[in-house]
């Protein structure tokens, strides 16, 4: 059996260390961050609240009117827990006022609409509180593309965008994140009984075993089929990754002159910090 | 003869040259007040590391009003800086500059530039073509930059011209978490050649690692001492700041080599002579045999070729 390492001692006090540093030499001590009652996001506020101390992160809880009840219990336990600073959003009056005009759009302009409503709330409280959004997308997310572009897939810094699911599952849960929050069905919770892995046709265990292999090893086709991967999600996954390879830029700029930015204008983004 | 060396291991602004300097009178003054007698800095740690298309801008000529500072700096404390150094025909070197009693005493041009995975070094600087020993008031040293030694000719090279030390700044970033590993990937195999080429050529190891963060990308620290008997002398902290003295007793060399004289053994004809066979080994055939799957054609060596005049580089 595949084993994806995770070192959760070593992996705890880098995460601390990169949001620590990062934000600090930003000039800012504070990071804002939407706590949706999922793992991901637990794990993200808390490692934060460790790092720039519990009350300098402000969680912000933004519930749809369908969202299950769960949902904010668990974010409401991960504030308790931590004694992080938090507020409650609810976004169902604005995001109603705008599908009233739009009544036909589908569940997924729904979710997308909720999730990018949800990063202006945390953008705007970034400003108002002087803190840095922290994101909370995975690798196993952001390599599949199932996240919102400009919307939960937005931040300023995220420490958890090299983490597989179940390696943020396991620090998750070696770091206190009550066992409630570890142990559920992941769901974005977009809609009533969307599960991600129901949508996605494959568990986050078993893709998690082949991305691993597929990018971190590099392992070609051939020896992905011959570690025992059926050809059809090994292809559907490859695929995914491709097609979905425009989340993970910045816009295409149309190259005019002798130095376009990020093509050959380039610069880290920690540059002068 | 003893040295008491310092290693300042610091995290740099990116791009920021006077707020590194004065970071760096900062580190001087903090190892005169600790009776150091030497100072290593980190690789680049004049300047941050992912600087991409800052290279030109923080580059020092020899001239430059830096470069001056610095060499006054080191009248009250011999150190090694790591900083882009721009040569006269405007080529950028990832340099590191041993500064002794108000001059540049010798100058090391990083010569194995990585260029893969998340590295780009090759894109914005000049390779360096030599590896040298200096004679330091302490004794004989080589600089060699961070990757220099993943390949082990350096050390070779160095050890054979006499060094008692190989100073070696580094700005090694963390990268493959290991389950059961108490450090990751890279911290690993640093500590392993540390000590193995320490043993190995009978002779200090001083590696000057930098910590912090640069684009989400964390430099590990771990900077260290090794002895030529392979024991750790001083050990820095991880990730974080830290500054230390310890004692380099450069007599110590002396006691292993004469109980382990590998350096004295050395058959360096032989090396010479095999890597001369290597580089003339023929080629051709075995690129043809290959790509067509044909037997091997017996190699002609081609006639001496004139070569065309071509008009003298610039230096």
């Amino acid at each position: 059996m595949i084993q994806i390492p995770t070192n959760t001692t070593l992996l705890r006090e880098l995460l601390t260390g990169f949001i620590r540093n990062e934000v600090h030499k930003t000039g800012l001590t504070r990071a804002v961050v939407g706590l949706s009652g999922g793992v991901d996001s637990a794990l993200s506020a808390m490692l934060a609240a460790e790092a720039l101390g519990a009350k300098n992160v402000l969680a912000i809880l933004m519930p749809y009117k369908s969202s299950h009840s769960d949902s904010l219990a668990h974010a409401e336990m991960i504030v308790q827990k931590s004694g992080m600073e938090s507020l409650l959003v609810d976004i169902s009056a604005q995001i109603d006022a705008y599908f009233e005009r739009f009544p036909d759009a589908d569940s997924r302009r729904r979710g997308n609409k909720m999730a990018r409503e949800r990063m202006t709330i945390l953008y705007d409280h970034s400003a108002r509180w002087n803190g840095l959004v922290l994101g909370t997308s995975n690798k196993t997310e952001l390599l599949l593309g199932y996240g919102t572009i400009y919307g939960d897939m937005a931040s300023a810094i995220n420490p958890l965008g090299d983490l597989y699911k179940t390696q943020v599952w396991a620090l998750a849960e070696a770091i206190g994140v009550p066992d409630e929050i570890v142990a559920k069905v992941p769901s974005a919770d977009l809609w009533v009984g969307q599960t991600d892995e129901g949508e996605l046709g494959f568990t986050y265990r078993e893709v998690d075993r082949l991305l691993y292999l597929m990018v971190d090893q590099r392992y070609t086709r051939p020896e992905l089929l011959a570690a025992g991967f059926a050809e059809h999600f090994v292809d559907d996954v490859a695929q995914r990754i491709m097609a979905t390879q425009f989340k993970r830029r910045l816009p295409v700029i149309a190259k005019v002159s002798q130095r376009t930015i990020d093509r050959d204008f380039r610069y880290s983004r920690d540059w002068g910090k | 003869m003893s040295i008491r060396v310092a290693i300042a291991q610091i995290n740099p602004k990116l791009g920021d040259l006077p707020a590194n300097l004065a970071l760096y009178e900062e580190k001087i003054r903090q190892g005169i007040k600790e009776q150091a007698e030497f100072l290593l800095f980190p690789e680049l740690s004049l300047t941050g590391y992912f600087l991409r298309d800052t290279v030109p801008s923080v580059a020092l000529t020899m001239k430059s009003a830096e470069m001056r500072k610095l060499k006054q700096l080191s009248r009250q404390l011999p150190f090694v800086a790591g900083l882009v150094e721009e040569s006269a025909d405007h080529r950028f070197f990832n340099s590191a500059i041993y500064f002794e009693d108000g001059e540049v005493r010798h100058v090391h041009r990083k010569v194995y530039l990585p260029t893969y995975g998340m590295f780009d070094e090759q894109r914005y600087f000049a390779r360096g073509d030599r590896i040298r020993t200096f004679d330091s008031k302490f004794g004989r040293m080589a600089l060699l930059i961070c990757e220099d030694l993943w390949h082990p000719s350096t050390i070779y090279l160095a050890a054979l011209q006499g060094a008692l030390a190989v100073l070696c700044p580094s700005a090694s970033p963390l990268r493959g978490i290991v389950d059961a590993q108490v450090q990751d990937d890279n911290a690993r195999y640093w500590e392993m050649i540390n000590q193995a080429y320490a043993e190995t050529y009978s002779l200090f190891m001083i590696y000057g690692n930098r910590c912090g963060f640069e684009d989400g990308v964390g430099f590990w620290g771990g900077s260290e001492i090794v002895d030529p008997f392979g024991q750790r002398i001083a050990k820095a902290k991880y990730y974080d700041e830290d500054f230390f003295v310890a004692d380099v007793a450069l007599e110590s060399v002396r006691r292993k080599r004469t109980m382990s004289p590998l350096l004295r053994d050395e058959d360096i004809d032989l090396t010479i002579n095999e890597l001369m066979r290597i580089r003339e080994r023929p080629r051709a055939p075995k690129v043809i045999q290959e790509l067509k799957g044909t037997k091997v054609r017996k190699f002609k060596k081609p006639k001496a070729k004139r070569r065309k005049p071509r008009a003298p580089r610039r230096r």
